[in-house]
């Protein structure tokens, strides 16, 4: 069995093995299996990782291989149970290592050299090899162990300060957003680091800071504090370049569009859209230039939450979009699967889990001319496919196998 | 000779960018120049648009001293050429025949229209590889959508989900809409490009923001596709399972602090911090009789943290945000900052690790202190980093146009004196 067995794939021929567990790793590890690495996850029965015992479950019901959370971002990827701490673990994942060119991992720093599987061990089999380390702060320093997870790293990266209403406290981006900003850059470092080793035949370590990676996300934020000495703070939905800029009431439950004018024709199409006439409020003298509506603001908001509240919002999107105004409706997840846009990318798919059914999980946001990406397989059931990669993949005999499984390494 | 820079030996460092973003895409280039590649960014004679957005050096909105221009633009070179111009386009093609790389973020159509199309591109270089950095991508139904940043943050299904539950969704105060899809353009160059190190072959790669944004949900789509609930906001909350939820951010004396009561396995951080609350003089009898331990993940009632909210509001209000993060260090509370930009500029580990990089502006006699790269290698090598300070415009038109393409001092005059460059 391979795990893409119709394939021209940029990563074919990449073998993957991957330590890395939650969400930032395994969102890495899936866009390259996704193209065509053979990824190989290695998991603990004794303690299964945090997503597997994450919701959604199928039917509600917990269970080690019913989490749909752990399903999304593990597709297309091969699954080994391995007892870490067991004695006989280190000399099977070296033989791991001389198969794979890439190592994953995104453990506390120390981790892997508590293993003895540091890069200069892993070196030591396979000179070549590429090996990926990400954690919250970044390896060494004084805080390299500091715990956490998504939520609390946008708290430290300077994003929560950045959301929510200036009359209140500020609100966390959802969930772990961090968590998904950091692998778009670990997926280019990785490339980047699997193209030198092919070039010039030496491994590399690439240690990525999960904290740093994300400063790239208010880069200009933090330059106005370094040179201006400003301390920026949350806006709620405003913007200094545009006057309407916000998300306004549309008829329904909790239904919402976003929209935002930032020049006059933008200005012009909403003018029209409310007063076709020329008459009513959007001709309010008060509103004829962008500095008006940038000192009138309050009231041009409350003018027109009046007016978007009577529409139902898909209408509103498609009325303003064809006055030319940038305005988009406020999807929920619901919302997200009828989205026509999503749709017609094929954002959602669905793969066909043995304990959960039909799960949808969602492809790359990139559509290649000559060599696509696709998502093949679910995501494997723990310990899946333990016999087939150490026998098939690196060649371990029956004997070796059982005896293996006979210690208990395989758990 | 392209694609090679002097004393840059990072991991990039044999491959040329063309970088024909505008604020949208920077960032996809700036990740590769970042890994070492050469970068040129092709901005319209004048500069480019990006160069409007503030804030500014010195609040002076001028286009050399925007610090979103520096923030994205830094590493990269830059040449002035004026696409609209058959001048301009025959200097183009002259750089797509020695390029690797070629990133774009106008409007779908927008190259095609003017003759620079891929098919047309990979005539002059089938290596090439192509990446396009749209809001919805190159076709389908809305592809002709405008869209704002705040427009993208509610159509990939972010703001509905953010914000507090009895007021409109809101977005991030920093745009992040298309800056997600730039930095997936980046990894779908790197992509392409290893496809083409073993075909030879070249392509063409389209990226939806859109898309880009929707990946950022979490479980929230599995949520409505498995149990066919749709997640809601929550404001300073964190739904835990069905009707929990717990407390993120807390003000403090001087700002915020983000702490999540939790049992279980991390009861000791309850306990610990119950106990620094005592110290203080608060009565927390009730909460010390909590069976933390027993209380595993998702098990903070409605009612418990309603009884939490009082004590813990008043103990966090009479310290300021120093004070907590380093009692939380000593005490082994799990209590972490929310980060202002002064705080993220002192902070130890990024001091520690080096991050934050000087880089001299000779022009405005200005040092000014980076975010440094995103980047780092485990075994002491220089992988990626900042070398070169945010281009003038046009800073290397005579660089490039004379010392690589050969044009003359007079071709050059000319093509400035006709507004080509």
């Amino acid at each position: 069995m391979t795990a893409h067995p119709t394939s021209n794939k940029p990563l074919d021929g990449v073998n993957v093995l991957d330590f890395c567990w939650v969400a930032v790793g395994p969102m890495t590890t899936k866009y390259l299996g996704e193209y065509g690495a053979t990824v190989v996850r290695v998991e603990s029965a004794k303690r299964p990782g945090t997503l597997r015992r994450g919701a959604p479950f199928k039917d509600g019901i917990s269970g080690i291989n019913r989490s749909a959370y752990f399903a999304s971002y593990n597709a297309n990827k091969m699954g080994i149970t391995v007892d870490m701490r067991h004695p006989r673990a280190r000399e099977l994942m070296l033989r791991m290592a001389k198969w794979a060119h890439l190592v994953t991992e995104n453990f506390t720093p120390g981790t892997m050299e508590s293993w003895e599987l540091g890069f200069d061990q892993l070196k030591e089999v396979n000179p070549g090899i590429v090996m990926f380390s990400t954690s919250m702060m970044g390896r060494g320093g004084p805080m390299e162990r500091q715990p956490g997870f998504g939520p609390v790293l946008s708290s430290l990266v300077g994003l929560t300060n950045l959301t929510g209403w200036p009359d209140r406290d500020p609100v966390n981006p959802y969930g772990a957003y961090t968590d998904f900003i950091v692998p778009r850059f670990a997926v280019a470092a990785i490339l980047a680091g699997l193209d030198r080793s092919r070039r010039t035949g030496e491994g590399i370590h690439i240690d990525m800071s999960q904290l740093e990676t994300n400063l790239h996300f208010s880069a200009p934020v933090l330059l106005d504090y370094a040179v201006n000495g400003r301390e920026q703070s949350r806006m709620g939905n405003r913007d200094p370049g545009a006057a309407p800029h916000g998300a306004f009431p549309c008829s329904g439950d909790d239904r919402w569009i976003a929209l935002s004018c930032s020049n006059d024709d933008q200005w012009e199409g909403l003018q029209r859209t409310i007063a076709p006439d020329g008459v009513g409020w959007p001709h309010n003298p008060d509103f004829a230039t962008f500095l008006g509506r940038k000192a009138n603001e309050d009231e041009l908001e409350k003018l027109l939450s009046n007016w978007t509240s009577s529409w139902e919002v898909g209408a509103l999107m498609e009325t303003l979009q064809s006055a030319g105004v940038p305005a988009g409706m406020v999807n929920d997840c619901r919302d997200l699967f009828d989205d026509a846009q999503i749709q017609h990318r094929g954002h959602f798919q669905w793969l066909d889990h043995p304990e959960i059914g039909p799960y949808a999980t969602d492809t790359s946001e990139m559509v290649f001319s000559v060599s696509p990406g696709s998502l093949d397989t679910p995501a494997p059931l723990l310990g899946q496919h333990t016999s087939h990669v150490l026998k098939e993949l690196i060649g371990l005999s029956d004997d070796e196998y059982k005896s293996l499984e006979e210690d208990g390494v395989l758990e | 000779m392209p694609g090679t820079q002097e004393g840059i030996d990072f991991l990039l460092a044999p491959y040329r960018v063309l970088d024909l973003t505008d604020e949208r895409g920077l960032l996809a280039g700036k990740i590769l120049a970042d890994l070492g590649a050469d970068v040129l960014q092709i901005e319209p004679p004048g500069g480019s648009p990006a160069r409007n957005i503030g804030p500014f050096y010195g609040d002076d909105p001028r286009p050399e001293k925007s610090l979103f221009w520096w923030a994205y633009a830094a590493n990269k070179r830059s040449v002035t050429l004026d696409l609209e111009r058959k001048d301009g386009r025959a200097l183009l093609e002259r750089l797509v025949a020695e390029a690797d790389f070629l990133i774009e973020s106008f409007e779908p159509g927008y190259l095609e229209g003017i003759g620079l199309g891929y098919d047309h591109l990979a005539g002059i270089n089938p290596r090439l590889v192509m990446v396009s950095i749209t809001a919805f991508g190159q076709d389908g139904p809305y592809s002709n959508y405008q869209a704002s940043d705040i427009v993208g943050m509610a159509l990939g299904g972010f703001m509905y989900l953010t914000g507090d539950d009895d007021r409109a969704p809101v977005r991030i105060s920093f745009p992040h809409f298309y800056i997600h899809g730039a930095a997936a353009g980046a990894a779908a160059a790197m992509l392409a490009h290893t496809y083409r190190v073993t075909s030879g072959q070249g392509q063409y790669v389209d990226v939806s923001c859109q898309q880009a944004v929707a990946k950022t949900l979490a479980h929230a789509p599995q949520i409505w596709d498995i149990e066919g609930a749709i997640l809601k906001r929550m404001g300073v909350y964190r739904q835990t399972s069905g009707e929990n939820r717990v407390r993120i951010n807390w003000p403090c004396k001087d700002g915020y602090v983000n702490y999540m009561v939790q049992g279980g396995t991390v009861a000791y951080s309850t306990r610990a911090l119950l106990a620094w609350a005592e110290e203080d003089g608060l009565d927390v009898t009730e909460l010390n009789a909590v069976g933390w331990e027993e209380l595993g993940y998702g098990a903070i009632t409605p009612e418990l943290m309603t009884q939490l909210s009082g004590p813990l509001g008043e103990f966090f209000i009479g310290h300021t945000r120093a004070e907590l993060v380093q009692g939380s260090l000593d005490r082994r509370i799990l209590l972490f900052p929310v980060a202002t930009p002064s705080a993220l500029q002192g902070h130890p580990q990024l001091e520690a690790r080096g991050y934050f990089k000087e880089m001299e502006h000779k022009e405005l006699g200005a040092t000014v202190r980076y975010p440094g790269a995103f980047v780092k290698s485990g075994d002491g090598r220089d992988i990626a980093g900042l070398y070169r300070r945010p281009p003038l415009i046009g800073e290397h038109n005579l660089e490039i146009y004379q010392g690589e393409l050969g044009l003359s001092v007079q071709e050059i005059e000319s093509l400035k004196r006709i507004g080509v460059i």
